[in-house]
């Protein structure tokens, strides 16, 4: 499996993965995609990492350890539901406001936060199983 | 886009548009703290030194927070909200009446008790393992399941509830522990797909998952649906998370594997969860139906067949508590026959046994903790050693614990003045009364019996019967000292309500008995979430 | 189209349950992957399986026309989908450690928990 041409290739694959994960999960927003299959693509990413390079750079790479990402994903997630107590609105309402970023107006809402924290959630939770099966596997 | 045109839109037919009390968000709150808490302790897992610091005032708010839902829905009476401003049916129902919020509050105060139990009980590297991120996880899932609304939702808290105590079974990655939880998980797998099986035919026949809309709908069902079928799916998922024969065995196997608090925690609540669901959809939603087909004294065949598997679970319970000398395994067995108790009250369906049962429930969840403590206490005292033959004199060395365990033995056994005497007494009555056959009060009276048997040889034998010679006396006797504040904190304190409960039961019965009214008639839990003109 | 799904639907849980009776640990665990397939497909079905119509109640109706697929049993199916998942993910990761500790994943020689030479307690005080 640890060939060379795959060594010098996963690099690029993982960093674009990241990328499209991220693409996905913003474009879940109005279109197919969301949360979930965002981080299921990143975590995707960094299990072929740790396949080419071992598990030890991609625990480096990552930082935080994948258990603590998945519950800072949990807490976003339940926060994006509560902050709809300060509207007088029930929990887990969708909340709409929007800024303007170089003269262009972006919608924001609550829903994207949910989202994003659902991203996290899948990468660490995913991430931590898989890297946790590739570890096995060397020993 | 979406939002653009909202302001033309009437959404006065799908949404709720008027301003949330902020009261009602109390009915949210077990479970969002409890996520939150347990999200913040996964985060900071690596400070072992301080997390207790955390969590054990945050499960005192999580107690606090259940107390004034409690206290909340006994004043206003069943209380809905529904997530994201949608009405019922279409939104996600979380729908409190008092049988949710009392075991939520009972959940919480053991909850409690086995956060402080777990200071000591657990160390470092249990918590590195995230032993108090997955105990508030945990609750998120027992407790969302005590009060949502919503078929579905049940589902999905079964499932959160599931894999935290997955993450609690296996803290330590023991060899015993591996084993236990294998066959914990895979069981436990198969009654939750059971349970979705169920939720899919249920949905099939009348297109809404929300609790109480089925229950209008059941209630004008004309007899030609097949719902005994949908009912026996869901008992069948239902008694094996609740660890009833002949589908009981991964509690016996997996129980008495992980650390003593964990063991705590699972026998008061997991067990029950599996109770509440049971009560909640079999005589809550299915019960309108069996009135409608044939209003009789007698009971139908399904009920029948819960009667029969109940008076076998708690026979069975018994008498393998009866041939267990691990004291762990033998409380185990204990918690299988509790829930035989809480099925014969199931089965009768009356108000008195139903009221029976949640009496048992409540009873069950702070004894068996109570009992799995004292247990862990006893091992400790003793080096370790959870073999019945090989503790010895407990009574010799630590009076104060032999004490504690005595009544709590009694409590188990259903013996006066402890708490679990008058739930008994309640089956008891239900099941005489009844039209039933004279085997249902016959075996509660003998399991009563044999459970005695069980504890008090236990007693006798671990407690009571001085140590043997001097060398094992000298030999334990560094293990003596192992006892500490945070140990009979939760203990004396558990047993304090176990007996207050067996003396002034009063209270306890009013509730028991109102929210079983609630549960046969559930009019004021429709009318909570629809509003009353939905109800003739 | 729904009869067909129901056959196979049949035939997944057959499969699923004949596995799920094995001895062996590895068995268990692709015969409870198939069970929630097997569900999964069952929610889907209950919901009609169309894409002709679109899924819109109109404006003086207010239940779904009776051709078009209910889009709930979908999300229902999404939601079971990912619980399945990484059920299936941890259940792998505990068969597997639990082959290397006990050296096999015949559950009938997986006695660490519940011994078989379990004595009975003491008759006598």
């Amino acid at each position: 499996m640890r060939t060379l041409i795959f060594r010098t290739a996963v690099p690029y694959l993982a960093s674009l993965m990241i990328l499209f994960s991220i693409f996905v999960l913003l474009r879940g927003h109005n279109e197919p995609g969301g949360g979930f299959i965002g981080g299921l693509i990143a975590a995707s990413a960094f299990a072929i990492y740790g396949i080419a390079n071992g598990v030890a750079p991609v625990r480096r790479a990552m930082h935080f350890h994948p258990m603590s990402i998945a519950a800072a994903g949990l807490l976003i997630s339940s926060i994006s539901g509560l902050v709809s107590v300060f509207a007088g609105v029930p929990f887990m309402t969708g909340l709409w406001g929007s800024i303007y970023i170089l003269g262009e107006k972006i919608k924001i809402s609550s829903i994207l936060f949910f989202d994003i924290g659902v991203y996290l959630v899948v990468v660490g939770a995913i991430a931590s199983i898989a890297l946790a099966l590739e570890e096995r596997e060397r020993e | 886009m979406a939002g653009s045109s909202e302001a033309e839109i009437d959404l006065t037919p799908a949404m709720n548009l008027e301003p949330v009390p902020l009261l009602d968000w109390l009915i949210i709150m077990p479970v969002a703290w409890c996520i939150v808490i347990g999200t913040f302790l996964l985060m900071m897992r690596k400070n072992t030194a301080q997390q207790h610091l955390v969590a054990i005032p945050a499960m005192a708010v999580q107690v606090l927070i259940t107390a004034g839902l409690l206290s909340q829905i006994i004043i206003n009476g069943p209380t809905t909200m529904v997530m994201g401003r949608w009405l019922p049916p279409f939104g996600i129902a979380f729908t409190v009446d008092i049988l949710g919020a009392v075991l939520a509050f009972t959940a919480a105060v053991v909850a409690l008790a086995c956060t402080i139990y777990g200071i000591k009980d657990v160390n470092h590297s249990g918590r590195r393992y995230g032993f108090y991120s997955f105990l508030f996880l945990l609750m998120a899932g027992v407790s969302g399941a005590f009060l949502t609304g919503d078929i579905f939702n049940l589902y999905v808290w079964f499932e959160v509830l599931l894999i935290a105590s997955f993450g609690l079974l296996i803290l330590g990655s023991e060899k015993g522990q591996l084993d236990g939880a294998t066959k914990y998980a895979f069981l436990n797998l198969v009654a939750t797909t059971l349970f979705l099986i169920a939720t899919a035919y249920l949905y099939g026949i009348f297109g809404t998952l929300n609790m109480a809309d089925i229950a209008l709908k059941i209630a004008q069902s004309d007899g030609t649906l097949p719902l005994n079928t949908v009912a026996g799916l869901f008992v069948l998922a239902f008694v094996m998370k609740a660890a009833a024969f002949p589908v009981n065995f991964w509690l016996p196997a997996s129980y008495h594997t992980p650390r003593v608090v964990v063991s705590a925690l699972f026998a008061g609540l997991l067990t029950k969860v599996g109770v509440y669901a049971i009560l909640r959809v079999y005589t809550m939603l299915f019960s309108l139906q069996r009135e409608a087909l044939e209003p009789t004294v007698n009971i139908d065949a399904l009920s029948f067949a819960v009667a029969i598997v109940a008076c076998l679970t708690m026979l069975l319970g018994a008498i393998g508590a009866l041939a267990q000398t691990n004291v762990r395994r033998l409380l185990g067995f204990l918690v299988v026959s509790g829930i035989g108790m809480m099925l014969i009250g199931v089965a009768i369906g009356t108000r008195e046994a139903i009221g029976g049962t949640i009496f048992y429930a409540v009873h069950s969840i702070l004894v068996m903790t109570a009992l799995y403590i004292a247990a862990g206490m006893a091992a400790k005292l003793c080096g370790g050693a959870e073999d019945m033959t090989k503790i010895r004199g407990i009574y010799q060395k630590n009076t104060l614990l032999a004490a504690i365990t005595l009544m709590l033995f009694l409590a188990v056994a259903g013996l006066p003045p402890f708490s679990g005497f008058w739930p008994k007494l309640m089956l008891v009555k239900a099941s005489i009364e009844l039209i039933i056959p004279w085997w249902a009060p016959f075996s509660i009276l003998l399991t009563g019996f044999l459970t005695t048997i069980a504890v008090a040889r236990v007693w006798a034998l671990s407690y009571w019967k001085p140590e043997d010679d001097a060398e094992d006396m000298a030999e334990t006797e560094k293990g003596n000292g192992a006892l500490g504040v945070s140990d009979f904190v939760p203990l004396i304190a558990l047993t304090i309500i176990v007996v207050a409960v067996g003396l002034f039961p009063q209270s306890v019965f009013e509730l028991a008995y109102q929210s079983a009214e609630q549960l046969i008639n559930p009019v004021a839990y429709i009318e909570s979430v629809f509003g009353s003109e939905v109800v003739e | 189209m729904e009869a067909w799904m129901a056959v196979v639907v049949g035939a997944l849980f057959a499969v699923s349950i004949y596995l799920m009776l094995s001895k062996h640990i590895i068995r268990i665990l692709i015969g409870a992957a198939i069970l929630g397939n097997a569900v999964n497909l069952l929610i889907f079905t209950n919901g009609r399986l169309t894409r002709e119509v679109p899924p819109i109640i109109g404006v003086d109706e207010s239940v779904l026309s009776a051709q078009a697929a209910n889009p709930l049993p979908q999300a229902l199916v999404l939601t079971a989908i990912v619980i399945a998942f990484s059920f299936f993910a941890f259940l792998l990761v505990l068969g597997y450690r639990a082959y290397q500790e006990l050296g096999s994943d015949n559950t009938d020689e997986m006695r660490v928990a519940e011994p078989v030479d379990d004595q009975t307690p003491p008759l006598g005080y």
